[in-house]
């Protein structure tokens, strides 16, 4: 607080706080009860103890055992987890973030017959999220996998496409309200030069709106690598899980025993995506309330 | 593909087709006309990604199809073959434009968005579960295998274990002297050309490797699991080995009498019939474990509203999970919004560092929050009580009205940043004349705040606050990853608990661990969380008109 009294040049104490001084206090406040977590994760990571009752204060050690430990699980490979989360939230973002952009293209620049009912069916379809469906998703993979394997239960490639049909319909609607923001008079301006309905797609439409694609995907991505309820269903085989349900499985049964290597990978799993988040915040910020205050 | 290749070439338009009369007033014709003259020409390079594309598309459709014959599934494999002709017409006539963009994503939609819906809604009207897998005829002959038992007076065959291509045979050598050989697949049949050893065991034979020892310890699970039947009679019996050398013989004590539908258990007499609920009853009400799918119309609907066991969990699993959506919106909306105008002062020093501080907990993966409070709270070995507290027995998880008091301040930790964020970006935008104006006449500053700032606000946030409140009424990872839904109910044996939202019961009916899985239940539930989200949806698009604004 020496830093903020300093700000207050000729002025009373009690005029300065009334004015500001609280708002630091708020501020203050509020600042260690959202990082204080985030603080304790990071301090157990790094306590070699590995229980949960471990130490009674943050950072009392700093050792790398925990992570060491993480990796050498074989029962539990943390690498592959990490790289699958990679693949599989990878994959799907871009797909999804691509058979969107291509469904909004339509949506947006051509009149066809059924195109209303199109746009109002996938404005209700984007308020009943998939995970309500996670029992006939089970089943329906377990009977496809009956005939082809590679994507049944168990497989990522079987997990994309589920993920690819849930986040169709939030994405393409997203994606329309920004491409509507596009003035048509650019196309119209190519085709008469000449440029084709893909050209004009790939070469124009895309390039504009690259950066709301880029959030779009971002989210979609972090999205993806939360996503718990249909990844645990599906993907049954150590090797195959994502991050999600991987670390779940640390703590499920003993919930105390392996908390220090939890904590590690905890640690590891969130730094990519919170430093993705805080380096790309002023963009999903727009993109937040500018894409929902449309929806 | 060749025919794909050549009728893809067909249906592009002529080279340099730009029509020359574009520029000019169009002459009224049908639409659809317009829009395939108006196409531009495609380059080459469209063209070959066109038909690389497609024919990848329909290389894995044979594939798909082929497998779909084989399995003899034939109504899938009509509806495959549809969408298979109905992708290639898509895509190689001329025109349709709007198709060719949406039909890749309406495919993937519809499978595992619509129809998976609709599936639910298939399943909640059956009894599909744990016991109740397949049909019945798969329930009949899985009973008659595993209700299979030695034989008592059963001859020894001297038997070696067999591998070929990754799976295990026996080869056993019945009493008379003659080597046969079958599999779990395939029933036992004379192998001929095989080698006997010095006592007349049959212990090798052509294409085959015969295991040593070692390796039948180490796949001893495979090893043990094989069971060969005698002959295509399942009343035959099967043959089993517990050690790899001897096999003997073992029979089903069910009988299975097709005319009048029943199961006899020789070795009791008693008598099973098909109890018309998917399964197998005895007169004295034992019910055998395994039984297959069937269609119970409400029944579910029927148990989860009446059953003693179900019903009054449900009710406060149901009010808890509106309590539980409602109140976290409205604390971290109070929240984020307190923080916005507290923040909302351009000469604030330090108010970047504050705001990327307040942004981490958005920022932290939703699944771990829960599993990091977890660990804070737990009321044995946790930092809260541990450090904090000094050794306090508070249980924050344990006890019903803590565990959600928890629950909800966790909620607000991981909600209120995206609140804080929203209300900023909608304060900014507020137009500062009406603000000025109000002072002028002398308004204080709550006043200005609750009669002009508020409800302007809530005009650009109440459609954020409707779909926060859809997404908390699922919040399926804060719940499960923090409690797992406990502390559990006490009037039920059933896993269901003082934090369990509906969804969370769902899941746990389906995939619960220790109870059995009920997909019919789970489904039901999934439907009636259905009606409650399109009931909410049609109310809020009706309050935000957002369905206007589709034009």
């Amino acid at each position: 607080m020496s830093t903020t009294l300093a700000s207050a040049p000729r002025r009373t104490f009690p005029r300065w706080f009334r004015d500001k001084g609280w708002r630091h206090l708020v501020g203050v406040a509020t600042s260690v009860f959202a990082v204080f977590p985030l603080l304790y994760v990071l301090s157990a990571a790094l306590n070699s103890t590995g229980t949960l009752a471990g130490s009674a204060s943050l950072f009392s050690q700093i050792s790398g055992d925990n992570f060491a430990k993480l990796f050498g699980n074989e029962q539990r490979p943390f690498g592959r987890w990490f790289v699958n989360t990679m693949v599989v939230g990878l994959i799907t973002s871009a797909a999804s973030v691509f058979l969107g952009a291509l469904a909004a293209y339509a949506f947006s620049r051509m009149r066809f017959t059924g195109r209303r009912a199109g746009l109002l069916s996938l404005l209700l379809l984007q308020m009943f999220p998939q995970l309500l469906a996670v029992v006939a998703i089970f089943l329906l993979l377990s009977g496809i996998g009956e005939i082809i394997p590679a994507l049944g239960l168990g497989s990522q490639l079987g997990l994309i496409m589920v993920y690819l049909g849930g986040a169709l319909g939030v994405n393409t609607y997203l994606m329309y309200g920004f491409f509507n923001t596009v003035p048509q008079s650019l196309d119209e301006a190519a085709k008469l030069d000449g440029a084709s309905h893909a050209q004009i797609f790939f070469g124009i439409i895309l390039r504009l709106v690259t950066p709301i694609l880029a959030v779009v995907g971002l989210l979609t991505f972090i999205g993806i690598s939360s996503e718990f309820v249909i990844a645990s269903v599906v993907l049954t085989d150590p090797n195959n899980q994502t991050l999600a349900v991987g670390l779940y499985s640390f703590v499920a049964n003993q919930r105390t025993e392996d908390w220090g290597v939890f904590a590690a990978g905890a640690v590891l799993a969130a730094l990519p995506v919170m430093a993705l988040f805080l380096f790309l915040q002023r963009y999903i910020v727009s993109g937040l309330s500018a894409g929902s205050v449309k929806g | 593909m060749p025919p794909t290749a050549k009728s893809a070439l067909e249906a592009m338009p002529d080279g340099g087709a730009q029509q020359p009369g574009a520029r000019q007033p169009a002459p009224p014709r049908p639409r659809r006309v317009l829009a395939a003259r108006r196409r531009g020409p495609d380059s080459w390079k469209g063209t070959l990604a066109k038909i690389i594309l497609l024919g990848l598309v329909d290389a894995v459709a044979v594939y798909v199809l082929t497998a779909l014959f084989l399995s003899q599934s034939w109504a899938v494999l009509a509806i495959a073959a549809l969408v298979t002709v109905a992708i290639n017409w898509i895509y190689l006539r001329p025109g349709g434009l709007p198709a060719k963009y949406l039909a890749p994503g309406v495919l993937f939609l519809l499978v595992f968005q619509v129809f998976v819906v609709v599936f639910s809604g298939y399943i909640a009207f059956t009894n599909y579960g744990d016991g109740h897998n397949g049909s019945k005829d798969d329930a009949i002959s899985s009973i008659l295998t595993s209700s299979q038992k030695r034989v008592p007076d059963s001859p020894a065959y001297r038997t070696t274990v067999l591998e070929k291509g990754g799976s295990y045979y026996l080869l056993v050598t019945k009493p008379d002297g003659e080597a046969q050989l079958g599999t779990t697949e395939s029933k036992l049949e004379d192998a001929t050309g095989a080698v006997k050893d010095s006592t007349g065991k049959a212990k090798e034979l052509p294409g085959y490797r015969t295991l040593t020892f070692q390796e039948i310890v180490a796949h001893q699970k495979d090893v043990l699991g094989l069971v060969v039947p005698l002959s295509d009679d399942p009343a035959a019996g099967t043959l089993r080995t517990q050690d790899g050398s001897n096999a003997y013989v073992f029979r089903s004590n069910m009988v299975y009498d097709k005319a009048a539908d029943t199961l006899t258990d020789t070795d009791t007499g008693t008598v099973y019939r098909d109890s018309g609920q998917g399964d197998f009853v005895s007169d004295n009400g034992e019910k055998l474990a395994t039984g297959w799918k069937i269609d119970v119309g409400f029944k579910n609907f029927v148990t989860a509203f009446t059953d003693p066991e179900l019903r009054g969990p449900l009710l406060s699993v149901t009010l808890w999970t509106f309590t539980f959506a409602v109140v976290s919106v409205l604390l971290c909306f109070a929240l984020g919004l307190f923080l916005a105008i507290t923040f909302n002062r351009g000469d604030l020093k330090g108010k970047k560092v504050y705001r990327i501080i307040m942004i981490l907990p958005y920022a932290f993966p939703a699944f771990l929050s829960g599993l990091v409070w977890a660990g804070l709270l737990n009321p044995e070995f946790g930092f809260i009580n541990n450090a904090l507290l000094g050794g306090a027995d508070i249980g924050w998880l344990t006890d019903p009205v803590l565990a959600k008091i928890s629950v909800l301040v966790v909620n607000l930790w991981l909600g209120f940043p995206y609140m804080f964020l929203v209300c900023t970006g909608a304060l900014q935008s507020l137009p500062e004349d009406v603000d000025e104006a109000a002072r002028m006449d002398g308004a204080s500053a709550w006043r200005i705040f609750r009669s002009i700032k508020l409800p302007l606000l809530l005009v650009s946030v109440a459609p954020l606050l409707i779909s926060s409140f859809a997404f908390n009424f699922n919040n399926f990872n804060v719940i499960y990853m923090l409690t797992s839904g406990g502390p559990r109910f006490e009037d039920t044996t059933r896993d269901i608990g003082a934090t369990d939202i509906l969804i969370t019961l769902v899941y746990k009916s389906a995939f619960g661990v220790g109870t059995g899985r009920d997909y019919g239940l789970a489904s039901a539930l999934a439907i009636v969380i259905f009606i409650i989200v399109a009931a909410i949806s049609a109310i809020s698009f009706k309050q935000t008109k957002a369905l206007e604004d589709v034009n």
